[in-house]
């Protein structure tokens, strides 16, 4: 994982509630054993019409999208499945940050792991941003994950929560299984506590 | 002080617990599919890492697996690629899995229970938001991303923070013809989708003790669409009822012991939850969805609502945007809706009972002939149970479509799909835009309203047909 630094972008609205990671990438592109090309079925079936021609209205498929490295959505972000394949899209599509009201448990914790910062802010400010984004489609946010901060098209600023682990792992671009395997000796003394009155597998 | 089952099973688990770092949580059972494991598997490989527990972690094959006759080749390259490689995955990493021609092969939350490798105060975890199944056996059971199925097979173990606590209380009877799907979809349309975020729901109430194991993990299953992770239901004598003498479920002694420890599980008198909500199953009727996620759902005898009535700008275009991808007027009830498709499956509603309930209204009717009816069993095993039955006949006699296990038209990665336009009464759990197909439009219901649907080839209300 790279290191996550600070920068400046334009906003790519997509103001619906509830987006689910359906939406985000269809199931029907999770038979790859791999992570390649999923940037570009990102939303599939609303970027292309029925012979998968890009439709030209949709915002992923303009050019001020392109230009978008923040993706402010609706309430609710990334319900349903908990497929990991959704912010691997989202990423490859050049997507850094989400900004929404809330995400749902699932997507925030694969979004954190691969890179993708869920910034939560409250409803008022979502609902200006929303405002600020419509009189001034070109408008940009700053998104500084150091001090959790994001600094809106007008210059005021709004602090993000964020778990703190999740933060020093994404400042310093590592993973978390590193820190994991790390508690080894924890992990052998627990299991040799483990009082399991259930049958493990191995004695069935 | 006096603790609820979720801490319990919480408390047991943790391995550490590091100043600046979320706790170490020890998983008991790690569930695996082809689906999401297959980037996990090459992290494996390209870090050089062993799974660290395969006696503790089960494999199967359910999502992109076809569901008709399983002696012909698979079609579709791309789904056999991840079939095979997840077989490769399994036999190269010690992981023992029901492979698509095993006699045990079922979708994940199926088989669990059924081979009685879920059992109470476990910690189980899979790739898959369905996870929260397995909660129904006072397991503390979530859905986890490909980065955790990873973080499990090298460690056992995941990161987590707690959540906060939610009881559902259910009290009260159910009326005939109104069922376990009836109540979780009535508690998602009264709190949304989001309502249960960072939350693991405890169903209680003399309602949820009523209810069967079956009937529980419909309940259990669907607590992720109300937001919440995990939702839990503490074991009782009918949990042991249906373990005891299962595959994987401790024996003699053992079982003594285990049912001696799952007794202390229930959260104890006067434990408080950060939330709570009060149902009466009294006056449920059977629910039915009418737009785009499974939290726009109302009792079937009621109007769809009218996005005008919404004050909020995105929730009333959200609302709208739901309405015209499904095509429906708002102001008035779906009832003597036309449908195309009837999908009686998944991991929320296709286990033997539902598939008795359903072919106790087939019996002796015919499906109407402009529907397709298909019948998807969980499992090879409930598969065998149903035609042993009699139940296989019931439904083909009566017309429908009798298949292999899997998770089939639930997310139609196999090829059972709607086509664009098509409306289905399914027994599944979402009913996003495209989930079913692209272009389809889902109305999520019980297995008795789909059967009712299925012989009228309109939404019906499954109370006119019964005797």
């Amino acid at each position: 994982m790279e290191k996550f630094t600070t920068f400046t972008s334009r906003l790519a609205p997509l103001a619906i509630d509830n987006i689910d990671t359906d939406q985000i990438i269809p199931a029907r592109f999770l038979k790859t054993i791999s992570k390649a090309g999923l940037g570009d079925q990102l939303f599939y079936d609303w970027r292309y019409d029925a012979a998968g021609n890009p439709k030209p209205d949709f915002l992923l498929n303009r050019p001020e999208g392109r230009q978008a490295q923040v993706l402010l959505a609706g309430d609710n972000f990334g319900c349903g499945s908990s497929r990991e394949h959704a912010p691997w899209a989202l990423t490859q599509y050049g997507f850094r940050a989400v900004i929404s009201t809330s995400f749902a448990d699932i997507f925030r914790g694969n979004a954190l792991k691969n890179s993708l910062l869920p910034i939560v802010i409250p409803a008022e400010e979502h609902k200006k941003l929303l405002a600020a984004m419509a009189a001034n489609p070109a408008a940009t946010v700053t998104v500084d994950l150091a001090q959790q901060q994001l600094t809106l098209p007008h210059g005021s600023s709004v602090t993000f929560p964020i778990d703190s682990f999740a933060k020093e792992c994404m400042l310093q671009g590592v993973d978390e299984l590193g820190y994991i395997l790390k508690q080894d000796a924890a992990i052998s003394a627990f299991e040799k506590k483990r009082t399991l009155t259930i049958n493990t597998l191995s004695a069935a | 002080m006096a603790k609820t089952i979720i801490q319990k099973v919480w408390d047991r688990h943790v391995v550490a617990e590091n100043p600046g770092a979320p706790a170490l949580l020890y998983i008991d059972l790690h569930l695996v599919h082809e689906v999401t494991s297959p980037q996990a598997f090459s992290g494996l490989r390209e870090r050089g890492l062993k799974v660290r527990r395969p006696d503790l972690t089960f494999g199967t094959t359910d999502h992109s697996i076809p569901t008709h006759d399983r002696s012909l080749p698979i079609v579709d390259k791309v789904a056999e690629t991840q079939i095979t490689q997840f077989e490769k995955n399994c036999r190269d990493f010690g992981i023992p899995y029901y492979g698509p021609h095993s006699a045990k092969q079922g979708i994940v939350h199926i088989i669990g229970p059924e081979q009685g490798l879920t059992q109470p105060g476990m910690t189980v975890v899979c790739g898959d938001s369905h996870t929260a199944t397995h909660g129904a056996f006072g397991a503390l059971a979530f859905g986890i991303g490909t980065s955790q199925v990873e973080h499990v097979l090298a460690s056992q173990c995941l990161l987590q923070t707690p959540s906060k606590s939610y009881e559902v209380r259910v009290d009260g009877k159910l009326k005939d013809g109104v069922g376990a799907k009836d109540i979780i979809l009535n508690l998602i349309s009264r709190i949304g989708i989001g309502g249960g975020t960072g939350c693991v729901f405890e169903y209680t109430g003399s309602a949820i003790r009523a209810l069967s194991m079956e009937e529980r993990m419909t309940i259990c299953n669907m607590s992720i669409e109300g937001g919440a992770r995990a939702g839990m239901i503490a074991p009782d004598d009918t949990t042991y009822q249906y373990l005891s003498g299962r595959q994987y479920a401790p024996k003699a002694a053992d079982w003594d012991r285990a049912v001696a420890e799952w007794r202390t599980l229930p959260s104890d008198e006067g434990a408080k939850y950060d939330k709570r909500i009060d149902i009466d199953a009294s006056t449920l009727e059977p629910m039915i969805t009418f737009g785009t996620n499974p939290g726009m759902g109302i009792p079937i005898t009621a109007a769809v609502p009218d996005p005008a009535s919404v004050q909020d700008p995105v929730e009333r275009d959200t609302l709208g945007k739901a309405l015209r991808y499904m095509d429906l007027p708002s102001g008035k009830p779906l009832l003597g809706h036309p449908i195309n498709v009837v999908f009686i499956g998944s991991c929320t509603n296709s286990r033997i009972s539902d598939l008795c309930a359903a072919a106790e209204l087939l019996k002796g009717r015919r499906v109407n002939p402009k529907v397709r009816v298909m019948v998807v069993p969980g499992s090879q095993q409930i598969k065998q149970q149903a035609q042993a039955e009699g139940l296989d006949r019931i439904f083909k006699e009566a017309g429908a479509d009798w298949r292999e296990a899997g998770c089939s038209m639930c997310i139609a990665m196999n090829g059972d799909q709607l086509q664009p336009g098509e409306y289905s009464v399914s027994t599944s759990n979402r009913n996003f835009e495209g989930r079913q197909g692209k272009g389809g439009r889902t109305f999520l219901a019980s297995p008795l309203t789909a059967a009712a649907s299925a012989i009228t080839g309109v939404v019906t209300d499954v109370r006119t047909l019964l005797g």
